[in-house]
């Protein structure tokens, strides 16, 4: 019977149907859904790692404190400021200001691309300098550069793709193209790629520090 | 549909929240990074660590991301599945803690 009324009332409980039960347009669904897929790869990567780290117990700790470990701070730092100015560009759009949507978003690819500038610059010093491959490095635990270069190689690889969808929406954003929905939809994957660092960043740099 | 896309525009935080949010993640990342530098013993530095994680990924999610503005079903529906399977994985935790002890000596 309730249900019955609910098909014509549209405030009637969401579980009845006939209405948006998320209360979200389908793209952003859509985006949360690919997320927490894409948490369930990373989820299951950062576990190898730890995995391999915790039957090797002779795993090296090939990050001094200076330079590495403060690198990969500023690296953490460029994230982090991306993600707040992805915040503000998503705030200027939905008040209707493509302007200032196309400033913050090209912020946002400064931190992302100075991040993966950064990480590339540690990457070759661990390849040239450590000798460290995915598949050998000189302290004889090959998982490392595996492990390593899997986790780190597979998110450098999404801030890539974020890079290039960022360009996109400024251009678009820009000729006037796309809605405030498109710039949150590109706003989450962008945070997304900044909470997976939020991981990576403790377990695979911080627990390998070398002081001194 | 679009109704409920004006409804999101207006429910969400203000600049000076998201600027306090970026602040607290920073100083957890500094927290983390002097952890680091005074070389605390290994289980309590992968405690403090994964405390920490959690915390700025809530943070993340819920402000930067949104989600502590959506629907409470948007959150039921995405979360406790994510959860879940995560706890799921960490089944397997304990083999590679005996693994070590199981190799015959060298």
């Amino acid at each position: 019977m309730s249900s019955h009324a609910s098909a014509v009332n549209p405030a009637g409980s969401v579980w009845e149907g006939g209405q948006s039960p998320y209360a979200t347009n389908s793209k952003k669904f859509g985006m949360w859904l690919f997320l927490i897929s894409d948490s369930l790869t990373f989820s299951a990567m950062l576990f190898a790692y730890t995995y391999s780290r915790v039957t090797n117990p002779d795993w090296p700790k090939p990050f001094d404190f200076s330079p590495a470990i403060i690198f990969s701070t500023v690296m953490t730092f460029c994230l982090l400021s991306s993600s707040l100015t992805m915040v503000l560009a998503v705030h200027s759009m939905n008040h209707g200001d493509r302007k200032a949507t196309v400033r913050w978003i090209l912020a946002t690819m400064v931190g992302g691309g100075a991040f993966v500038v950064l990480h590339m610059s540690e990457w070759l010093k661990l390849i040239n300098v450590e000798h460290v491959t995915p598949l050998n490095n000189p302290w004889g635990v090959p998982l490392f550069g595996g492990t390593f270069f899997a986790l780190t190689g597979l998110h450098m690889t999404h801030v890539i793709c974020g890079l290039i969808y960022l360009a996109i929406i400024a251009t678009g954003v820009g000729r006037g193209k796309f809605k405030a929905e498109d710039v949150e939809v590109s706003g989450l994957y962008w945070h997304f790629v900044d909470l997976v660092w939020m991981f990576i960043f403790p377990l695979v740099y911080l627990m390998s520090a070398r002081v001194g | 549909m679009s109704s409920h896309a004006e409804e999101a525009v207006h429910a969400g935080a203000s600049i000076s929240t998201f600027t306090k949010v970026w602040i607290a993640l920073l100083a957890m990342t500094g927290i983390e990074v002097l952890l680091a530098y005074e070389q605390v013993p290994t289980m309590i530095m992968l405690t403090v660590l994964l405390g920490l994680s959690i915390i700025k990924a809530a943070l993340i999610i819920a402000y930067f991301m949104h989600l502590k503005f959506e629907k409470l079903s948007l959150f039921l529906t995405l979360f406790p599945m994510l959860i879940f399977c995560v706890v799921l994985m960490l089944i397997f935790l304990g083999d590679a803690v005996r693994i070590p002890n199981m190799r015959p000596p060298a």
